[in-house]
């Protein structure tokens, strides 16, 4: 065995036990605050996964989009409402496990099914792509793959404008939650600092 | 243009001289440009700290260090040293882990990006396909670091500082990101190596920063950012927040923090000089030079004078950058935050759109300077 492959297997049996121990941590740990940054270690090993793949703009864009914006933005939302109480007990707590076990069992059911009638073996392994999978990604993206490309940045579009609603209380005159008129005092006019307006 | 030294075949044959495998001489290679990667970074270091303290004695009209040393060149390995032998405190009510990990994280992102920063031809520990676009990831990984140790100290000073740090680097991505991109679409390529060889036809006249003055002047604003260089410096905002996140950190975790962003600033100095001023170009094209004195480009004499003059043009231009940055610090006050999430997000997005847009029009419609 080449030293290339030893280190190959090497790198990807740790990277999958991060993977694997880092994702049960997620789902298992009582501290809200360690799930959000195991869940970025998780998102890191999985990018690590994709260098292994040869996919390196993969990895990185893994790393850019999850890494850097959603699990940033997780930690942020975590540390901005970050209340010191108590959460109620559920009733029924063993039903809703149950529940949940057996939905997450039958995904992997599903999933182990397709890793065994799939074929993985490439048919001709001398076709990968490789460094010029920039390149190919570009070319789908304007291709074949215009309209979802398109549809999917309507979408995000969409989400950033309902937060800008919610977020901006001036824009409705009446508030969402309680149906009374909004109180246009309580609104901070963000372009002014507050202490001009204390004299 | 696949001329200049190859350190790296030519350590391959002088070991393979000896009888040894390629296999065993690669894995002998592998961890040299690392350990060169870690000695530069940290002797920039030591370098920019006795410049800013040097500069900053000189805009307050102070002397500065003097006794250490000539003109006080040993102050930093001083300071460093302090920092090393220093007692290492996690505070009694702090997370011992998170403490820990947030330092770290956010140095080893920042080292991790100079395996792109090219000094020459071959003069580069990878030249990875993504380029530009490793050093973009990976510089989105530190706000994770920041906000780590932000929480974790367990303060609401540091927590503070935490947030904002990661306000501030997300919000100054974006322009950042997008200014890269204009460069990228005049090159046609990701990798640095491309984008520095796109710049070198004229020398100074091919360099980016004339077809991108707006994209360059948006980079360097993005990356004092970025940095939290003053007048960006809200993080750690001394009157405000004592430190921020860096307030209960002691030792040699603090001088994580501490060589962590100052190897930022040099590698930002770096990236701004192979972006926008022409890499390990000389102001004039050593083609000329060759020409002049009649010497064939592929001659060993040529080779390494334009390798070393590559290396001392990257550093020469770098430390310009850093000494307008440290300049900048000592001589602006610091902006306001609602100020600087409006120039991000107000100024430097709309502003760095454009920049993209037209940029993709001129290439168009002047192909041969822009890039066909």
């Amino acid at each position: 065995m080449s030293i290339a492959i030893t280190t190959q297997i090497i790198c990807f049996t740790v990277l999958s036990l991060v993977i694997l121990i880092g994702a049960l941590g997620v789902v298992l740990l009582e501290s809200i605050v360690y799930s959000a940054f195991l869940l970025g270690g998780v998102f890191m090993s999985v990018a690590g996964l994709y260098l292994l793949l040869n996919a390196s703009f993969v990895a990185a864009a893994q790393v850019l989009v999850y890494v850097g914006a959603v699990n940033v933005l997780i930690i942020f939302a975590i540390m901005l409402v970050n209340k010191k109480e108590d959460l109620k007990p559920i009733n029924d707590i063993k039903s809703r496990r149950i529940i949940s076990t057996s939905i997450c069992l039958t995904l992997l059911s599903l999933l182990i099914r397709v890793d065994l009638t799939n074929v993985w073996s490439l048919s001709n392994p001398q076709n990968s792509i490789g460094e010029e999978s920039t390149i190919r990604i570009g070319e789908h993206l304007f291709s074949d793959y215009l309209l979802p490309f398109e549809v999917a940045s309507v979408l995000l579009l969409m989400a950033m404008i309902g937060a800008i609603v919610l977020a901006r209380r001036d824009v409705m005159s009446k508030d969402i939650s309680t149906g009374l008129p909004v109180d246009q005092e309580l609104i901070e006019k963000s372009s002014e600092p507050l202490l001009t307006n204390k004299n | 243009m696949e001329y200049g030294l190859d350190l790296e075949y030519s350590f391959n044959e002088f070991l393979k001289g000896f009888g040894l495998s390629s296999e065993i001489a690669h894995i002998i290679w592998l961890p040299l440009p690392m350990l060169l990667v870690l000695v530069a970074a940290v002797v920039g270091v030591l370098v920019t700290v006795w410049l800013e303290r040097k500069i900053s004695a000189a805009a307050q009209q102070r002397i500065g260090p003097e006794y250490a040393g000539a003109l006080g060149v040993l102050q930093p390995i001083a300071d460093g040293l302090k920092l090393l032998v220093k007692e290492d405190i996690i505070p009694a009510k702090a997370d011992g882990i998170l403490f820990t990990a947030g330092p770290i994280l956010v140095l080893v992102p920042v080292i991790l990006s100079w395996l792109i920063v090219p000094f020459g031809q071959n003069l580069l520990i990878s030249n990875v396909g993504i380029g530009i676009f490793l050093w973009i990831a990976l510089s989105s990984i530190q706000p994770i670091g920041l906000l780590m140790s932000g929480y974790a100290s367990n303060n609401k000073y540091s927590l503070l500082g935490g947030l904002r740090a990661a306000a501030q680097s997300i919000s100054y991505e974006i322009p950042l990101a997008l200014s890269v991109l204009a460069i990228v679409l005049m090159t046609n390529s990701l990798s640095t190596i491309d984008i520095v060889n796109q710049q070198s036809g004229a020398g100074i006249l091919s360099w980016n920063i004339w077809r991108q003055p707006v994209g360059f002047i948006v980079f360097w604003i993005c990356a004092l950012a970025e940095c939290e260089r003053l007048p960006f410096d809200l993080p750690e905002a001394e009157e405000e927040l004592v430190a921020g996140y860096q307030t209960e950190y002691a030792g040699m975790k603090f001088a994580l923090f501490y060589l962590g962003s100052y190897i930022n600033l040099i590698l930002s100095a770096l990236l701004v000089s192979i972006l926008y001023l022409g890499g390990w170009g000389f102001p004039i094209p050593v083609e000329l030079i060759a020409k002049f004195l009649n010497l064939p480009i592929n001659a060993p004499f040529i080779q390494v004078f334009t390798a070393s003059i590559g290396i001392v043009m990257t550093v020469l231009k770098a430390y310009l950058l850093v000494f307008i940055a440290i300049l900048l610090r000592w001589t602006t006050p610091r902006v306001r935050i609602d100020q600087l999430l409006d120039l991000g997000w107000k100024f430097l997005l709309p502003i760095s759109l454009a920049n993209l847009l037209i940029t993709a029009g001129l290439k168009l419609a002047l192909p041969q300077f822009f890039g066909g």
